[in-house]
């Protein structure tokens, strides 16, 4: 018993100061920031690397939820005559929560975890080490291009997710179940609000990226340098950063709408 | 030995890890233009020396002066000025995975100069003759030998021209050819370019083929001190039984742990953790 | 070479997300009539607005002229001020200018509809609409004729 709350403790403890590490370190690099303009290209490299990369997963993802929303939307709306909500339904349902929040995951599963073992790959083969030494700071070499270009990734990718899920759920509804095109964008366009609902969308996007590419950067960077601690802190990012951006979204959503 | 003739200096350095004394009262200087070996079992705070005089760590307790600065008080960007005076060599060599040979020589170059790249090249191509390895400029970190990443890795610590070069282990893990290539490319370094050289190394042989100074580290201190010669000589039973390689003696083969026989004798079940 | 390989590609990417949001701007979203290009304002006071929300469309003869900026309790009179944006294109609204709140079908949203009226002045920035309707609550109206039933049946 006594064992356990001791160990309750000191994982707060740990827990505590590994956040307070991760401050730190995005203190550090916005000090960096002014920097990395100068040397644009290596966040255009980890753009690449980051976002594009991702896109297709994003994507086929996207396709597949947009068309079974329009699915089973289609079936609960028929009964009460209101498929020609459809259009809205899935419009507002992709843009403030399904976008952000699955592209959001997806970048955690595929970008987040390789932005860790790739950073932890190189603490443990003294790469971070070998930079400090030729007096580079891997700080803003290493950590803040993978870092700026996830912030930027993420939202590009949620919009590219609502955009096409859209896309997918028009394919199934109109071409398929049968609900008419002129009725399914009209409905979509009376009932979606730019500011409140895509905008917004945008903002909690934002807020997810900078939320992933810092647990990313830092699980890396704070691993210990051996095998199994870069394997454990790869898991840790996906863990860590899907529940971030879920407990995240719940309390954007209850501010925002 | 005076101030100005060491650049490197150590005085009664203390630093503890986890609780557990590393270096204990540690004193040493290292002259300019020499090779100075420091020599010692593994786990004796070898490596840990190189990251004192390297700024990245600080001591608990004691003076330390590379260059007439104390580094302990340096802020990060005197730190980092002083650092492009050094170049070191790690056992893995630490070359970045995601470029060639040609371009991680050239990285210090591109994160400190804006050279034009002819010149640059020039540079580069430079120091890869030196180490040999001009042809295989192309090749990537993954598909070198062990011996010609540490080449690589030696190429890219003198691509600045530091005054002073830290090699970490260099002869660890390598056959005896690479081994012998290295040897000869410290000695020709420290004696055509005039860089002082510190050696941080188990390897008792080549240690005593290269230097000019050894210092023998045990406990956290100087066990010995001295010329090749004079540490060949050494009548320490800790020293030459390092020197010679004998499994036990002041040393000890058996790691610490309870008396053989009532340790046997216990019943109770050792309980370990499953792979 | 590679690199700008590398720099076209994300360039794309980039472009691609930007069309995607310019796709969500202009066809899934109501960007064009959310904003009111070089507004003036009007206000009204309303017995009871009912469901009626901040930035909900203000129409005249169904054609959305405005927004509704701010609704709020006037405390002298316990009427709900509600203060409209109206787009700078529709200068000329008479001064007895009527307003009502109506429901976009049975159950949508509501919003306000202008009614003109006949004299030469006009509204100015600031001005307030007199003549007002509340909203129709529907509970109310079905209350009233449940209750016009009953008085019918004991006639």
């Amino acid at each position: 018993m006594i064992i356990a709350l001791r160990r309750i403790g000191a994982f707060s403890l740990s827990s505590l100061a590994a956040t307070g590490r991760a401050c730190i370190l995005l203190l550090q690099m916005i000090v960096n920031l002014p920097a990395v303009v100068r040397r644009y290209e290596l966040v255009i490299k980890q753009l690449y690397r980051a976002g594009v990369l991702t896109l297709p997963v994003i994507i086929v993802a996207a396709l597949f939820v947009g068309m079974v929303l329009a699915l089973q939307g289609y079936n609960t709306l028929v009964d009460f005559g209101a498929e020609s909500s459809l259009g809205l339904l899935l419009a507002l349902s992709l843009s403030r929560e399904l976008g952000p929040v699955l592209a959001g995951l997806l970048f955690a599963g595929r970008a987040g975890a390789a932005m860790t073992a790739e950073i932890g790959l190189m603490k443990a083969t003294e790469q971070l080490a070998g930079m400090e030494m030729m007096a580079v700071d891997p700080v803003w070499r290493v950590l803040l291009p993978r870092f700026l270009a996830g912030v930027i990734s993420v939202p590009l990718l949620a919009i590219l997710f609502t955009a096409v899920g859209i896309i997918g759920g028009y394919l199934l509804g109109v071409n398929i179940l049968g609900v008419d095109q002129g009725v399914f964008w009209a409905t979509m366009q009376q009932g979606v609000d730019f500011q409140q609902d895509v905008m917004n969308g945008l903002l909690k996007s934002l807020v997810f990226g900078v939320l992933i590419s810092l647990i990313a950067v830092f699980m890396g960077y704070d691993t210990s340098p051996t095998p199994a601690g870069v394997s454990k802190a790869t898991t840790l990012t996906v863990v860590l950063s899907s529940l971030g951006v879920l407990a995240m979204d719940f309390s954007l959503t209850s501010m925002m709408f | 030995m005076t101030e100005a003739e060491n650049l490197v200096v150590l005085t009664d350095i203390h630093l503890k890890r986890a609780g557990k004394p590393v270096l204990d009262s540690l004193s040493l200087s290292i002259p300019h233009n020499s090779v100075t070996a420091v020599i010692g079992p593994s786990g004796v705070g070898k490596t840990t020396l190189l990251e004192l005089i390297s700024g990245r760590l600080k001591p608990d307790r004691g003076y330390l002066l590379v260059d007439g600065l104390s580094v302990p008080d340096l802020g990060r960007r005197e730190l980092f000025e002083l650092r492009k005076k050094m170049g070191m060599l790690f056992q893995s060599g630490a070359l970045l995975n995601d470029l060639d040979v040609y371009e991680n020589i050239a990285f210090p170059l591109r994160e400190h100069t804006r050279l034009p790249e002819p010149v640059l090249r020039q540079m580069i191509l430079m120091k890869l003759e030196l180490v040999g390895l001009r042809g295989a400029r192309r090749l990537m970190p993954a598909e070198l030998s062990g011996g010609m990443t540490r080449r690589v890795a030696l190429a890219r610590a003198i691509v600045i021209d530091p005054v002073m070069v830290m090699y970490d282990e260099p002869f660890t893990g390598l056959d005896p050819i690479s081994k012998a290539i290295i040897v000869k490319l410290i000695r020709q370094l420290n004696s055509t370019l005039g860089m002082t050289s510190i050696v941080v190394t188990h390897d008792v042989h080549e240690a005593m083929q290269i230097a000019d100074f050894v210092y023998m580290l045990g406990h956290g201190k100087v066990l010995a001190r001295g010329t090749p010669e004079e540490i060949k000589n050494s009548q320490r039973d800790d020293v030459r039984q390092f020197l010679q390689g004998q499994a036990d003696g002041p040393v000890p083969f058996h790691y610490h742990a309870d008396e053989y026989l009532t340790d046997l004798m216990r019943t109770d079940s050792e309980k370990g953790g499953a792979v | 070479m590679q690199r700008q390989f590398v720099e076209i590609i994300v360039g794309l990417f980039v472009m691609v997300g930007l069309l995607a949001l310019l796709f969500l701007s202009f066809n899934v979203s109501n960007i064009n009539s959310a904003t009111v290009s070089n507004p003036y304002q009007v206000s009204a006071r309303f017995d009871n607005i009912g469901n009626l929300k901040v930035r909900a469309p203000v129409t005249m003869a169904g054609v959305r002229i405005g927004r509704v900026n701010e609704i709020r309790l006037d405390s002298a009179s316990y009427q709900a001020q509600v203060v409209m944006d109206i787009s700078g294109k529709y200068k000329k609204l008479p001064v007895d200018t009527s307003a009502s709140i109506n429901t976009q079908g049975l159950l949508g949203e509501q919003f306000v509809s202008l009614e003109p009226g006949g004299q030469q002045k006009y509204l100015k920035n600031g001005d307030r609409i007199r003549l007002t309707q509340s909203a129709v609550v529907l509970e109310n109206l079905i209350g009233q004729l449940l209750f016009n039933n009953s008085q019918g049946a004991n006639e």
